[in-house]
């Protein structure tokens, strides 16, 4: 099993003191830890396994499980795109594919030098106001492929 | 005196520039020494209007819309703040068609109000309910629910006021009030409105049902690719709490509930409330075969409400009006009002709340206008990625669960996506059995390995045309087994799509007759 660094140790001790008189907190764990450091460190799992008194292989069931949560660090620039079918209906699957040519890879994917990922999100409730994406965080609705070609070429020079 | 503007928080304003919008409004007023006082409302639901600026002049709010910042100097030279015309001005908007000819129950305030203003809430019959119920015996409020007629607003139609019955007739030292906050259908933002715009009505309508069932605690379980909502309603909560209006004395009345506010992360079946409680308890998001049943062996296996977020955000308004003023709408079963959402391919995408009975022709013609593209509408998806797609000859069908259920679609959350003559039916339908292998909880063997069998099948359709007929009778073949042999909805309904892409759009499977003659 990987080892911590000094660093994720102490995010993952900073989460399980946060929720310590929460019932059921896993989830509300996993979600501190990745938020401070953008993902769950692999050697995070007996800590937590032991923290909660269930098995190691029920921490990493539910890390695996949730679409959310990541074991690896994230890329620079994190770029996800609706896929859902009310963004279907305007345009998504045209704004993907310049997307993969802007940023360089495919969707569900990231660059070789980790500086782009592109993620499928299955709706981000925005779905009168279609395509849209999440960038970095911000929330983008009614983008044609020029403005989100735009936004990637304003990060790139970030 | 400082003159009153309103720019939304809603993240569908936010997602195209209300916080730039709103920040150029402060600047440009500031640079001309006009004193403004700003707030930031929920959105109207008039979604091809945002950022929707409204700017109170002689007790009416004129609205100017969509504003990009770049638009601001201009509106303010312009006379903005007087409420002087503009090729953006909207007039008086609560005389908008769009507005007016709703029925606003539990939109009541949304968009009106600052969202996390308690005396903004309770100015417009903030906790009028809430105060009611504390007056009444707990059966006697789930009586009043059992009255109006509500039934559960997440796609089931599951009455809530025998929900609460069976929890209430249930002894237990702890009982639970959740709410399924997780609005993962795609076409539907209603829950997602009402959390950013109007968070103390769920949190009131979930303090009525804990005093009602005898539950002390509460959980919302929000979906994590709505952070706006999150941070809204855990602000509300906390703000609430502080108030009086949560905790150990509600009110003074001796009555507790406490509410958590828990983050999803990103499964789409968690939304199936079973998975959502194993979710609330730390593990995978699988399903729970029933029964036991939630309302007796719910959260930590102790007795439980589960009620999506529309359903607990009526109950206010039956508490404070009475369960007559909230039946007097609707038709047939269908009580009330439900809160559609006009979304996809659509010129004039928003939320209306409408009573049960309206047409979906009605609600795309009218409300929508058409569509976006101006190219002509083809397919209606309703309920959701589970939800049927109807073709242009089945949208005057009532929106009633009864009606819509007869025809082999269903009502869901409320969400109606439009798609114009460019759709190819037998891609939607390829994707519908994508969704499903990706979102399975892999617990029943019809949803897990029938969605990816489900998927080929359609590819091989798309890509040898001539063995269209063969593949198509084995698609079929295999949505039965789904339908009948699945879990849950999630492979029990993954069919509906399919099969109503098959029946009502044969061409797009290369297949000349309706298939169904056939089979």
């Amino acid at each position: 099993m990987t080892a911590m660094t000094t660093r994720e140790a102490q995010a993952v001790d900073a989460a399980l003191d946060r929720f310590r008189d929460e019932q059921g907190a896993l989830l509300p764990v996993l979600h501190a830890v990745q938020d401070n450091l953008g993902y769950i460190p692999k050697g995070a799992t007996p800590a937590l396994a032991s923290a909660f008194n269930i098995s190691r292989a029920e921490v990493h069931g539910v890390i695996t499980y949730y679409h959310h949560f990541r074991q690896t660090e994230p890329a620079q620039h994190k770029l996800a795109i609706c896929q859902a079918e009310a963004c279907q209906a305007r345009g998504c699957r045209s704004l993907t594919a310049t997307a993969e040519a802007a940023v360089g890879c495919r969707l569900g994917e990231h660059t070789d030098d980790n500086r782009w990922e592109l993620e499928p999100v299955y709706c981000l409730g925005l779905c009168a106001s279609g395509p849209s994406v999440e960038l970095d965080g911000k929330l983008y609705a009614r983008i044609t492929p020029e403005r989100l070609e735009a936004l990637i070429r304003k990060k790139e020079l970030s | 005196m400082s003159i009153t503007v309103y720019v939304p928080r809603d993240s569908a304003a936010l997602a195209v520039g209300a916080d730039e919008v709103a920040a150029a409004l402060q600047e440009q007023a500031a640079k001309r020494g006009a004193k403004i006082s700003l707030v930031r409302n929920g959105s109207r639901g008039l979604l091809w209007l945002e950022p929707m600026v409204e700017v109170v002049v002689n007790g009416k709010r004129l609205a100017y819309g969509p504003v990009a910042p770049e638009d601001v100097a201009g509106l303010l030279d312009a006379g903005l703040l007087e409420g002087k015309t503009h090729r953006l001005a909207l007039g008086d908007i609560a005389e908008h068609p769009y507005l007016k000819n709703q029925e606003r129950l539990t939109f009541a305030r949304v968009g009106i109000t600052d969202p996390l203003s308690l005396e903004d809430y309770q100015a417009h019959e903030g906790f009028a309910g809430l105060r009611a119920a504390l007056k009444l015996a707990p059966a006697d409020i789930v009586q009043q629910v059992l009255d109006s007629g509500l039934r559960g607003r997440g796609g089931a139609g599951f009455p809530a006021g025998i929900k609460w019955k069976t929890v209430l007739g249930a002894q237990a030292a702890q009982k639970y009030i959740v709410v399924n906050a997780d609005e993962g259908d795609s076409g539907t933002f209603a829950d997602r409105m009402v959390m950013e715009g109007d968070p103390y009505m769920l949190i009131e309508g979930m303090a009525i049902a804990g005093i009602a069932v005898g539950a002390t605690r509460g959980y919302v379980y929000i979906r994590s690719e709505y952070p706006d909502a999150v941070e809204v309603m855990e602000a509300a909560v906390e703000r609430a709490t502080a108030a009086g209006f949560l905790g150990d004395n509600i009110l003074g009345s001796g009555k507790a509930f406490r509410i958590i506010v828990r983050k999803a992360a990103g499964s789409y079946v968690c939304g199936e409330e079973t998975a959502l409680l194993e979710s609330l308890e730390g593990k995978r998001g699988i399903v729970r075969a029933k029964p036991p049943l939630p309302a007796l062996a719910g959260l930590f296996g102790q007795p439980t409400v589960i009620n999506n977020v529309l359903t607990l955000a009526a109950v206010p308004f039956i508490l404070a009006r009475g369960p007559k003023a909230y039946a007097d709408f609707g038709m047939g079963r269908s009580r009330g009002t439900l809160p559609f959402q006009l979304a996809g391919n659509i010129r004039h995408g928003g939320l209306v709340e409408k009573a049960f009975g309206v047409t979906a022709r009605e609600l795309i013609e009218t409300f929508g206008g058409g569509t976006e593209s101006g190219r002509p509408a083809r397919a209606v998806q309703i309920g959701g990625p589970l939800g049927a797609y109807l073709p242009d000859s089945l949208l005057d069908l009532p929106m009633d669960y009864e009606a819509l259920a007869a025809k082999g679609a269903v009502l869901g959350h409320g969400g109606l996506v439009v798609f114009d003559d460019t759709v190819d039916m037998a891609e939607q339908a390829r994707y519908a059995m994508e969704f499903c292998a990706i979102e399975s909880c892999g617990k029943c063997t019809p949803c897990r390995i029938g969605s990816t069998r489900g998927a080929e099948v359609i590819q091989r359709l798309q890509a040898k045309p001539a063995e269209a007929p063969v593949q198509a009778k084995l698609l079929r073949d295999l949505c039965d087994t789904m339908l009948n042999g699945s879990l849950c909805a999630m492979g029990g309904m993954t069919p509906y799509p399919v099969l109503s892409a098959l029946d009502h759009f044969p061409e797009d499977f290369h297949l000349a007759a309706p298939a169904h003659q056939a089979a």
